[in-house]
């Protein structure tokens, strides 16, 4: 039996893991993509867990639409990449300093 | 047995995590970002959430890291300055994740939770997942699934929109103008005589 815990503590450690990847890549536009969808995964495990736990299907539709908006982020955030890759030939987050902010 | 299954899948799911945020090639990332993928798809589906498991390996598997494999081999990313900062930025990276994860962990462990005592029922063998998502998707949760299906629509629109390159050269249609041709700007009749073909009086 798999108990409830086991799952929200899966999820924290995978949410820590996102949050320290992106304190440790933060030169890289992609590898900061990558650290969000890891973040997400772990928010849609814990969905999952609690979902079973209290069996009721309201967490995995939360997940549905969690994945949906996930998947258009990456989509708009990897064009944004390549767009800044054409105009300034490099992605790396430190040179991204034209707004001066 | 199921507990058993459940950890082990854990652990490769933890490791792959971490080799995503530490290997030094981000195609390498990128690949480990697919195993742990499908590492939290065998344990959705091991507490019954089966379409979600097959939806997280379609979409995210199928699309999302081809996507990012795509961007990430197309691009010609010098890996060496992004990397500069790695150590330096370690011991902060590692202490605030430690941090976060001690008192997450300190708080699902708690008396005041009462997390602890929750299990995770065995998934009923009569209960189709699916049949149970389809029920309440469309009928419940039906403007919060149309509005997906607009976001999505929307995201196809910027990305195509953001990358779209406009070139010198390139033969487009302007199909406004294509419609609005009308016969005398194309068609011009002329009346000439016949002339006597020349090739016959060769040979």
């Amino acid at each position: 039996m798999i108990e409830l815990s086991d799952f929200l503590i899966l999820g924290a450690l995978l949410f820590s893991l996102g949050v320290a990847g992106i304190f440790l890549n933060r030169k890289n536009v992609i590898l900061l993509l990558m650290c969000i969808e890891l973040i997400l995964l772990a928010v849609n495990i814990n969905f999952i867990g609690f979902s079973a736990h209290l069996e009721d299907v309201a967490g995995q539709i939360f997940v549905f639409f969690i994945l949906t908006v996930a998947a258009a982020e990456a989509a708009i955030g990897l064009a944004i990449v390549v767009v800044l890759f054409r105009s300034r030939g490099d992605i790396n987050v430190a040179a991204l300093d034209a707004m001066k902010g | 047995m199921e507990q058993v299954i459940f950890y082990i899948f854990a652990g490769v799911l933890l490791f792959a995590a971490t080799m995503v945020i530490s290997v030094r090639n981000p195609v390498h990332a990128a690949l480990f970002l697919v195993l742990a993928f499908f590492n939290a798809a065998v344990i959705w589906v091991l507490v019954g959430a089966e379409f979600l498991g097959i939806a997280l390996v379609v979409v995210y598997v199928g699309a999302v890291m081809v996507l990012f494999l795509f961007v990430l081999m197309m691009l010609d990313i010098n890996i060496a300055p992004m990397r500069e900062g790695f150590t330096r930025y370690l011991p902060v990276g590692a202490l605030v994740a430690v941090l976060m994860a001690a008192q997450l962990v300190a708080v699902i462990v708690s008396d005041r939770a009462d997390l602890v005592s929750g299990t995770i029922p065995e998934p009923a063998a009569d209960v189709n997942n699916i049949q149970a998502i389809g029920g309440v998707l469309y009928t419940v949760y039906v403007y919060p699934f149309e509005i997906a299906a607009v976001i999505l629509l929307l995201a196809i629109v910027a990305a195509i929109t953001l990358t779209l390159r406009r070139r010198d050269g390139t033969h487009k249609q302007d199909v406004a103008r294509q419609l609005s041709v009308s016969k005398d700007d194309r068609l011009r009749m002329v009346r000439m005589k016949s002339s006597r073909r020349q090739d016959q009086t060769r040979n």
